[in-house]
Order: structure tokens, then C-alpha cells, then sequence
């Protein structure tokens, strides 16, 4: 089989996302109507964001294990395209946020920006972002690489508090949040209409692909330049 | 050489006279409500979405080729 084959897969689950996600029916729902949608592109880039952090924690682990400079460049390049797949999520976030909570719910600005999932989002990326600070701070190899792989784990164990466990806690404008519904959307089988999840999860896949190839083109291109080094 | 060159030549005006018939045929029904401007033209923002996917895939697909290339001469040196 072509070993490409999940390429293939990730450019055809995207058309039907798209094509789908445009075209198919929907539940009509109060405030959100067509922007429901937004679950196919906004949603799916935190999921893509999740499992390309948890695929950085695996080389990390790795790295620790047996200290091979060929995962640090896997670790750092999975989670430098999960952190860009974050802020993706985080500013089609804003302008979904724009249309429906601020111009069709009347909330301020500020009741917006108090919103946990929002802070906790934010949180979780900082964090990310002071690993590829903390990285750019050494000048040893094995050092970096040691230091930062350590770091990659607790940025991971703070992931899921910040975005998924703190907003539980208190209410929250999101999906899942104390005050709104309640109980949990992911687990929930009833939660999520099934037409929604008939587009949702091959969007997850097709985006989740699509990031780990362009991930895996930075990782090829510092396998070429670090050549030297690996053979070493 | 020269008898490629002819009927690629041929081919290209054929294309070419098909999209001039199909030009002058949807002039000659404006009423018709083609599938690209029912819902709203809906279906507008649907190929400009899937023309973009296409187009980014493409590139990221040359990105890719690239990279095998110089992987294997730098696998060769």
C-alpha cells in the first residue's frame, strides 16, 4: 500500500467536511442557527490541537527514555503545530464568539472575556508558548532537549485542567459548562446531535491529518539540516 | 514531436469551442436557475472552500515532493 495513503485519506475527509459541513441539515437552534457549523472547523482545531500535544508528549517520553536528538525534533515540531493549530482555534473562537454570544445575546465584552474556557484556553497556550521560550534559552543540545522534554510533560498535565477541567468547575458559555446544560458533551451520547457528528468526526480526523503532515514536512526539513549531528 | 504538438493544438480548441457553447448557452437561459445559485448560492461558497482546500493540498503535496527529492540526494552524497 502507498505508504502516502493517509494523505490521501485527510485531503478527501476535508472535502467532505467542507462539502458536508456546508450542505448537509443541521438541528435549528436559537442564537447559533447556520454558525452550529463552526463546530466542523472551530471545534475540530482544539480536537487536532489535543492529539498533535499528545503525540509531542509521546516523543518526550521517548527522548527521556533513551535520549535519541531524533524525538526531541519530533516532540518540539508536534507541539510548535498544535500551539498553531490553537491559535487557529482560538481566533475563529473570537469571531464565532463575535456573532453569537456579543451581537445576538447581548453580552458585554467583558462578561465575554471573563469566560473560563476562554482564560483557560489562553493559560494552556502560554504555557506551550514559554516551552519554545524555554527551548530557545539553551545552547546546549542535550541539555534543551532533556530540560524541554520534562517541560513538555507538565505543559501537557496542565492542558486538560486548564481547558477541560476548570470550566466544568464553573459556569461556562461553552458546551458542557456548570449553569448551561450540564453534564458532559464529550461522553454524552445524547448531547451531540447525530447529524452534527455525521460531519464532526471525519472533520476531527481530516484536520488532525492534515496538521500531522504539515508537522511531519518541519521534522523532515531539520532531519536534513541536522544531519550531522544524528549520524554522530 | 511535430504530430503531439498538432493534437495537443487540436484538443486545446476543442476545449475551447466547448467552453464558448457552453458560454452562449447559459446566455441564452438567464431565468434558469442553475444548481450554483439555488440556496442563496450556497453552493458558490462551497467551491470557492473546496478550491482552496485543493490549491492548499497542492502546495503542501509540491512541499512534499521537494523534500523527497533533496532527502534522497542528501541520502546518495
Amino acid at each position: 500500500m502507498n505508504k502516502n495513503w493517509w494523505k490521501i485519506l485527510s485531503f478527501i475527509l476535508l472535502v467532505y467536511t467542507i462539502v458536508g459541513g456546508f450542505l448537509l441539515d443541521i438541528p435549528h437552534l436559537p442564537i447559533l442557527n447556520e454558525s452550529i457549523r463552526n463546530l466542523y472547523f472551530h471545534v475540530a482545531m482544539w480536537f487536532a490541537m489535543m492529539i498533535l500535544f499528545g503525540v509531542s508528549i509521546v516523543y518526550s517520553i521517548k527522548y527521556l527514555a533513551g535520549a535519541k536528538y531524533r524525538n526531541d525534533i519530533f516532540a518540539k515540531n508536534f507541539a510548535a503545530m498544535g500551539s498553531f493549530m490553537g491559535i487557529l482555534g482560538y481566533t475563529t473562537g473570537f469571531i464565532w464568539a463575535n456573532y453569537t454570544w456579543i451581537s445576538d445575546q447581548n453580552q458585554s465584552l467583558s462578561g465575554i472575556l471573563k469566560e473560563p474556557k476562554l482564560i483557560g484556553a489562553a493559560i494552556a497556550l502560554l504555557i506551550y508558548g514559554a516551552y519554545f521560550v524555554l527551548r530557545g534559552s539553551f545552547t546546549d543540545m542535550d541539555k534543551r532537549a532533556r530540560v524541554s522534554a520534562v517541560y513538555n510533560i507538565f505543559a501537557f498535565a496542565m492542558l486538560f485542567p486548564s481547558i477541560w477541567i476548570i470550566p466544568r468547575l464553573v459556569g461556562s458559555l461553552h458546551p458542557g459548562g456548570q449553569g448551561g446544560a450540564g453534564g458532559n458533551p464529550a461522553l454524552n451520547f445524547k448531547d451531540i446531535d447525530s447529524r452534527l457528528r455525521m460531519v464532526f468526526y471525519p472533520a476531527v480526523i481530516g484536520w488532525t491529518l492534515l496538521a500531522v503532515w504539515i508537522a511531519t514536512l518541519k521534522i523532515r526539513i531539520q532531519l536534513i539540516k541536522d544531519k550531522t549531528l544524528l549520524n554522530a | 514531436m511535430h504530430k503531439i504538438s498538432a493534437y495537443l493544438l487540436r484538443s486545446f480548441l476543442l476545449i475551447i469551442s466547448f467552453a464558448i457553447c457552453s458560454i452562449s448557452h447559459a446566455q441564452q437561459r438567464v431565468e434558469m436557475a442553475d444548481a450554483m445559485r439555488a440556496n442563496g448560492k450556497i453552493y458558490v461558497v462551497v467551491t470557492v472552500c473546496v478550491t482552496i482546500l485543493v490549491g492548499l493540498f497542492l502546495y503542501v503535496f509540491s512541499i512534499d515532493r521537494k523534500l523527497s527529492k533533496i532527502e534522497k540526494d542528501s541520502a546518495s552524497q
